[in-house]
C-alpha cells in the first residue's frame, strides 16, 4: 500500500472549482434543470423549418450559462468527447437512409437522412453540453447528494459514492500490478501477452471484491443500517429553483415560440 | 473497580467457521476500564476471529462476550458496535466516504445523533488524532500515516468503551509510527491492540495476551512476556534484531 497521491482521477477531472452563481446553485436543482433542458431539446420537432433556429437559440442559452459560470469553450469541447460514437451514427444516416436524394460534394445523400442525422447530432451535442456544464460546476460529491435528495434509490447512490472513493485506489492497484509485471521484463506487445493480462484483470476483480467485503465489514462495525447517512440539508427557496430552472424555461419558451409562429 | 463491570469480558469463547475450521477453543479474556492490552500471536492463531466476536460480526459459537456488562447479542448489536470501535488494518477499507469529515460522521449519524452533536464529535475526534484541519479533504489525498490516524478518529467519534486496533503500526514509517503512538497514549479508553510489532506492544501496552491455536497461552506483563525467550519461540513471536526488552523503560 503506497501512499498513492493519485490526482483527482478521471471522475473528478470534469469539475472546475469556482464560486459563480451557477456553482452556488444547489446540486439537485441543477440536476432537474439539466434534465428538463434535455427534454425540451429532445421534444423539438425534427422536421420543422424553424428547428435549426431553435437549436441555435438553445446553444446561445448554454453559452450564456457557461459565460456566467466562467467555463471556457475548451473545457466544453472536451466534454463533447463522450459524444463521438453518436457522431459516427449521425454521419452514417445520410448514406444509408432511403427517399429523395441530394448531391453534396459529389456524394449522393438521402435528404431525410441528412435531416435526421443533423438533428441527432444537434440534440446530442446540446444535451451533452448541458451535462458538461453540470459536471464542470458541481463537485461530484455534491452531485451525489443531489441525486440522493431527488430520491434516486439509495443503493445506486451508494454504488456511485464508492465508485468515486475507490476509483483511485483500484487505479493504484492496477498501476502497481503493471509495474510488477514490467519489472520482470513483461511487454504487452506480443499476442501471448493476453494470457497474462486476462488473469491480471481477473485478479484485480477478486482484489476489488475482497476489498468490498472488508469495507462492508468496516461499515457494519460502525453501525451501518443500509443507508449512507447524509448531513443536514439546506432548505432550498423558490429563488434558487427559479434561477436553476431559468435555463429549461427559456428553452421551453423557444420551443413554444417556434411551435406557434413556425 | 469492583463496582464497574469490566470493559470487555470474553468467557470460554469457542468458534468454528462454517467450513468446519475451528478457530477458537475456549478463550477467556478480561479487560478492566482504561487498560491497554496487546493481543499477540502468530498468523492463524485466531486473533482476527476473536476481534470479529467483540462487536458481534461473528456470533453463534460457544461462550459469551460482554462489553461493559452488555452481552453481545442480536438485539444489542447497534449499542455493542458503538461501545467497541474496531480500526481495521487497511485505512482504505475503513475510510469509504468521500471526505474525512463525512467518514468520521458516519458512525455518529448511524447512531441517530442530532447534527450539532455530530459536528461536535467530528471536531473532537479529529482533534484527538491531530487531524483537525483535514475535515474537508478526500482520504486519498492524505499520507498513509494520516489515513491511519483518521481511521482511529472514525471510531473515536462514537465514543467507544473499547478501542480495538488491528496491526496499527503496519506500513507506517518511523515518524508515522511515533505519531500514532503519541495519539494512542493520550486516549482515555480501554485499548486492545492486535499486533506482531512487539516493541510497539511494549511501548503502548503494559499487559499482553498471547493467543495461539485458538487458546490463550500467556497473559501477563508485556515486559515479562517479551523477556521469556522460550515462550516467544514456542509461538513464533520474534523480537527485532538487537532489541532487548529489559533495556527499555
Amino acid at each position: 500500500m503506497g501512499a498513492g497521491h493519485g490526482h483527482g482521477g478521471g471522475i473528478a477531472a470534469m469539475y472546475v472549482p469556482g464560486s459563480s452563481p451557477v456553482h452556488r446553485l444547489e446540486p439537485h436543482t441543477k440536476l432537474v434543470a439539466v434534465l428538463a433542458f434535455a427534454l425540451v431539446v429532445v421534444l423539438t420537432p425534427v422536421h420543422a423549418r424553424w428547428a435549426p433556429a431553435a437549436y441555435l437559440a438553445f446553444l446561445v442559452l448554454l453559452l450564456g450559462v457557461a459565460a456566467v459560470a466562467r467555463i471556457t469553450p475548451g473545457r466544453l469541447l472536451r466534454g463533447l468527447v463522450v459524444e463521438v460514437p453518436f457522431v459516427f451514427f449521425a454521419v452514417l444516416l445520410p448514406l444509408v437512409s432511403r427517399g429523395p436524394r441530394t448531391d453534396v460534394l459529389g456524394l449522393s445523400l438521402s435528404e431525410s437522412g441528412l435531416v435526421a442525422g443533423g438533428s441527432i447530432l444537434a440534440k446530442a451535442t446540446l444535451s451533452v453540453l448541458a451535462a458538461t456544464l453540470l459536471a464542470a460546476t458541481t463537485d461530484p460529491r455534491a452531485l451525489l447528494r443531489g441525486l440522493d435528495r431527488l430520491r434516486l434509490p439509495s443503493v445506486l447512490v451508494q454504488i456511485l459514492t464508492f465508485m468515486i472513493r475507490y476509483a483511485d485506489v483500484v487505479g493504484g492497484e492496477l498501476r502497481r500490478m503493471k509495474v510488477a509485471r514490467e519489472s520482470r521484463a513483461f511487454r504487452a506487445r506480443r499476442v501471448g501477452a493476453l494470457k497474462v493480462l486476462g488473469p491480471a484483470a481477473g485478479s484485480l476483480f477478486i482484489r476489488s471484491y475482497e476489498r468490498g467485503e472488508r469495507v462492508h465489514l468496516a461499515m457494519l462495525s460502525r453501525g451501518y443500517t443500509g443507508r449512507l447517512p447524509t448531513g443536514p440539508v439546506a432548505v432550498v427557496g423558490g429563488r434558487s429553483w427559479a434561477a436553476a430552472l431559468s435555463l429549461p424555461l427559456a428553452a421551453g419558451g423557444v420551443l413554444a415560440a417556434g411551435s406557434l409562429l413556425g | 473497580m469492583s463496582t464497574s463491570p469490566p470493559s470487555l469480558l470474553v468467557d470460554d469463547l469457542a468458534f468454528a467457521y462454517p467450513d468446519g475450521h475451528q478457530a477458537l477453543y475456549g478463550v477467556d479474556l478480561r479487560l478492566e476500564p482504561g487498560e491497554r492490552v496487546a493481543l499477540l500471536g502468530p498468523n492463524g492463531a485466531g486473533k482476527t476471529t476473536l476481534v470479529m466476536h467483540l462487536n458481534g460480526i461473528l456470533r453463534g459459537g460457544r461462550g459469551r462476550v460482554e462489553v461493559a456488562g452488555l452481552p453481545v447479542e442480536e438485539r444489542n448489536l447497534q449499542e455493542v458496535r458503538r461501545r467497541v470501535g474496531i480500526v481495521f488494518q487497511d485505512p482504505d477499507d475503513q475510510l469509504f466516504m468521500p471526505t474525512v469529515g463525512e467518514d468520521v460522521a458516519f458512525g455518529p449519524r448511524n447512531l441517530g445523533l442530532p447534527e450539532p452533536e455530530v459536528t461536535r464529535r467530528v471536531a473532537e475526534a479529529l482533534a484527538a488524532v491531530d487531524m483537525a484541519d483535514a475535515t474537508d479533504r478526500p482520504p486519498h489525498h492524505l499520507s498513509f500515516g494520516q489515513r491511519r490516524r483518521v481511521a482511529v478518529a472514525t471510531v473515536l467519534s462514537m465514543r467507544p468503551e473499547v478501542l480495538v486496533l488491528d496491526e496499527p503500526s503496519s506500513n507506517l514509517d518511523p515518524a508515522g509510527r511515533r505519531e500514532l503512538a503519541e495519539v494512542l497514549q493520550a486516549l482515555p479508553v480501554t485499548l486492545l491492540m492486535v499486533t506482531h510489532d512487539l516493541p510497539y506492544a511494549l511501548q503502548l501496552c503494559p499487559r499482553s495476551v498471547v493467543l495461539d491455536a485458538g487458546v490463550v497461552v500467556a497473559d501477563g506483563l508485556t515486559r515479562e512476556l517479551l523477556a521469556d525467550r522460550e515462550l516467544l519461540a514456542a509461538h513464533r513471536l520474534e523480537l527485532p534484531f538487537g532489541f532487548d526488552p529489559r533495556a527499555v523503560g
